[in-house]
């Protein structure tokens, strides 16, 4: 009987997408198609004049495509992680894997003299991957008692590797560029400095293909393995993808905190929790979200700039309390 | 694990006990289990204490480029006292209201600078070099700008736990949980600010930023001591209700306290202390957690009029001892905060992979 159940699951979880393209879908896609027009619109440099079409090509289309890209992948993997560690509050930023994505960071900082970006971004993957792993594998050994501690414990835990590079830091008097580099901005991006960012459509397109089983493992790790899912293999899997993701955005772009944490909880919020049809939208609305920071954070402090992770940590922060404080009254949250 | 919990629970009904009936001796209920464990506490409590006694005469005397009976001797010895006293203040502050945060939170694994006051500081420091330049952080120091300080801080904090802990959906992990993001987005906004600053004010913002007992102004200590002083004694006083609501709302409620009166009244006493320690010598995360968790170790009773003295002298001794070793003995004086914070941070760790459950 057990074989025809896991060609069953294995089959279904195999995402078909025709349910997909409702007009609020359509809606929401030229929306972001035009904030993104405006991204490409937006700036000092006047693109009409000579030579305005090499500085669109080299700084604008390649900014427009690298916020795409990480509103994306920072959304997905709030979104896995949720479903992951069946907690809605839990993110990169919550659980301290950003911190470990520094501490990497900085680690190949300071056993390479002058490291490559490749070498950086193997860094800040291989130790988030390890510091969510830990995180992880804390919350299964745990029995906890209220689902707000996860967060709680997440961010001290970021505490504690933050004042473990802030050591190193002040050791070897790296300070300020740890400081400058984990102020997320797009401002530096050009031709030649982003195309890493590109492995997140890979992350993405694993992360589509696995929709289903990461639904099941959203049940919970017994219901999940009689359904016929490798649990921890599938955890595994997952992990990696997270770290992969997130590990490249902090290395190319830098923090972009609370973003995997307000765009999927406003997404099911008015769509409820099926992830093979919520993953677009989370996509789309994660992109969306860092066009519109990122258009804030030109546009304010004309012709300067500000980073972006400081309106995405504003508003981030803002939105977050509105959650935890609808969640209070609807009794979501024990 | 089960005898352990109904030794805990017997022990907690023993306190409980004791807290309510203070007048009748022939009852008898004392704090500790057994002789040996209130001989193991006082000789503890007597070895932190002669500990950082010793230290603390170290480092006043100790090295001192001026002969004994030299007329320079007093002044070189007066601006090391000023040291010694701020580090008494932080020990104080910081293990009273960890220890006390733990009680009403019914949670020992976290620390209550969890509840922002690290952001509102840093932000309040950051934004005076941002926008008024180094010279007025430089100036930004009198009595009246200390003030300033604290009454932010403390006002921040009781809008929150006002706002957050009445009302019919009262929540104190949620409370929690604002206070962290309102911290969040407090960094999120001071470290842009701090990426804009000239890496000139740059140094001189972050030898603000670090806690350190060096850059205590004795100006401050007129009112400071008098504040922690006071706070200290009502938080002490407050030892026998601290260890009702220890056990949680329903059982304090049916002993009759009013759990959440008491929770706020703490919870404010705490948010001074830990504005006092912060503005006095710059944020510390993990310090109080590191003094709590020792003194539980070896303090064999949850009787807070136990706990407050061994956390307060056992801080003292990590301070006093901390700040001997490294000027004196390794000479690398800049870094003794930061290696307290890692050391702190390593036993949160150590600790919290080792519970069962949260």
């Amino acid at each position: 009987m057990q074989k025809p159940m896991t060609t069953r699951v294995e089959t279904l979880s195999q995402p078909s997408f025709s349910n997909i393209w409702t007009k609020s879908f359509i809606v929401a896609m030229l929306v972001v198609f035009i904030l993104a027009g405006l991204s490409l619109v937006t700036g000092v440099y006047d693109i009409r004049q000579e030579g305005g079409s090499d500085m669109f090509w080299i700084t604008r289309v390649p900014r427009t495509i690298a916020i795409m890209l990480t509103g994306a992948a920072m959304a997905m993997s709030g979104l896995v992680m949720q479903l992951i560690t069946q907690n809605r509050l839990v993110e990169p930023t919550t659980t301290g894997t950003l911190e470990w994505a520094g501490l990497g960071l900085l680690a190949v900082y300071l056993l390479v003299p002058a490291p490559t970006l490749m070498m950086r971004m193997t860094g800040a993957i291989v130790f988030s991957f390890i510091g969510t792993m830990v995180f992880f594998w804390f919350l299964r050994s745990v029995k906890l008692r209220s689902s707000l501690i996860v967060p709680i414990i997440g961010l001290m835990l970021g505490a504690v590797v933050s004042a473990v590079s802030t050591f190193l830091g002040l050791f070897f008097q790296a300070s300020q560029t740890i400081e400058g580099w984990f102020v997320g901005s797009f401002a530096s991006v050009q031709v030649g400095r982003y195309e890493y960012l590109w492995l997140i459509i890979i992350v993405t397109f694993f992360i589509f293909i696995l929709a289903n089983r990461l639904t099941l493992a959203g049940l919970g790790e017994d219901v999940a393995t009689s359904l016929g899912v490798n649990y921890s293999r599938l955890i595994l899997i997952a992990t990696g993808l997270i770290a992969l993701a997130v590990g490249v955005v902090a290395t190319v772009i830098g923090n972009l905190p609370f973003l995997g944490l307000i765009v999927p909880n406003i997404v099911s919020m008015f769509r409820g929790d099926d992830l093979r049809s919520n993953l677009p939208w989370v996509c789309v609305i994660g992109m969306g979200t860092v066009l519109v920071s990122d258009l804030i954070s030109r546009t304010i402090i004309m012709p300067f700039e500000l980073p972006v992770s400081l309106i995405l940590g504003t508003m981030g922060s803002i939105v977050f309390i509105v959650i935890l404080l609808r969640q209070r009254k609807t009794g979501g949250v024990r | 694990m089960s005898t352990l919990i109904e030794e805990k629970t017997k022990q907690r009904e023993a306190y409980a006990v004791d807290g309510r009936s203070q007048h009748t001796e022939e009852r008898c209920a004392t704090a500790f289990r057994s002789k040996r464990e209130q001989r193991r506490y006082w000789l503890f409590l007597t070895f932190f204490i002669v500990g950082g006694l010793l230290c603390a005469f170290g480092l006043l005397v100790y090295n001192n480029p001026v002969p004994f009976d030299s007329p320079s001797f007093i002044p070189v010895v007066e601006r090391r006292v000023v040291a010694v006293i701020t580090m008494a203040i932080a020990a104080l502050c910081q293990s009273l209201a960890t220890v006390a945060f733990h009680s009403v939170t019914n949670n020992r694994i976290i620390t209550p600078s969890l509840l922002g006051f690290d952001a509102l500081y840093s932000t309040i420091q950051t934004s005076m070099i941002f926008f008024f330049g180094a010279g007025a952080l430089i100036g930004f120091s009198g009595t009246s700008a200390f003030l300033t300080q604290v009454g932010l801080m403390v006002l921040m904090s009781l809008l929150l736990y006002g706002w957050l802990l009445s009302g019919k959906y009262g929540n104190l992990q949620l409370m929690l949980l604002v206070g962290i993001i309102i911290g969040t987005g407090l960094n999120s906004v001071s470290s842009f600010m701090r990426r804009m600053l000239a890496p000139s004010e740059f140094d001189v913002l972050q030898a603000r930023l670090f806690g350190s007992v060096m850059h205590a102004d004795a100006a401050y200590f007129p009112i400071v001591i008098p504040i922690v002083i006071v706070v200290g004694t009502l938080l002490y006083s407050f030892s026998n209700r601290l260890n009702v609501v220890a056990l949680g709302k329903d059982v304090a409620t049916s002993f009759g306290v009013n759990h959440r009166r008491s929770v706020i009244f703490t919870l404010v006493l705490i948010s001074l202390l830990m504005s006092v320690s912060t503005a006095l010598i710059g944020p510390l995360t993990f310090f109080g957690f590191l003094v709590a968790t020792l003194s539980y170790q070896v303090t064999a009773t949850y009787d807070h009029k136990y706990v407050f003295p061994m956390a307060f002298a056992l801080g003292f001794f990590v301070l006093t001892s901390a700040y001997f070793f490294m000027y004196h003995i390794l000479n690398t004086p800049s870094v003794v905060s930061v290696i307290i914070e890692l050391f702190g941070g390593i036993i949160f760790l150590a600790v919290i992979l080792r519970r069962k459950s949260l």
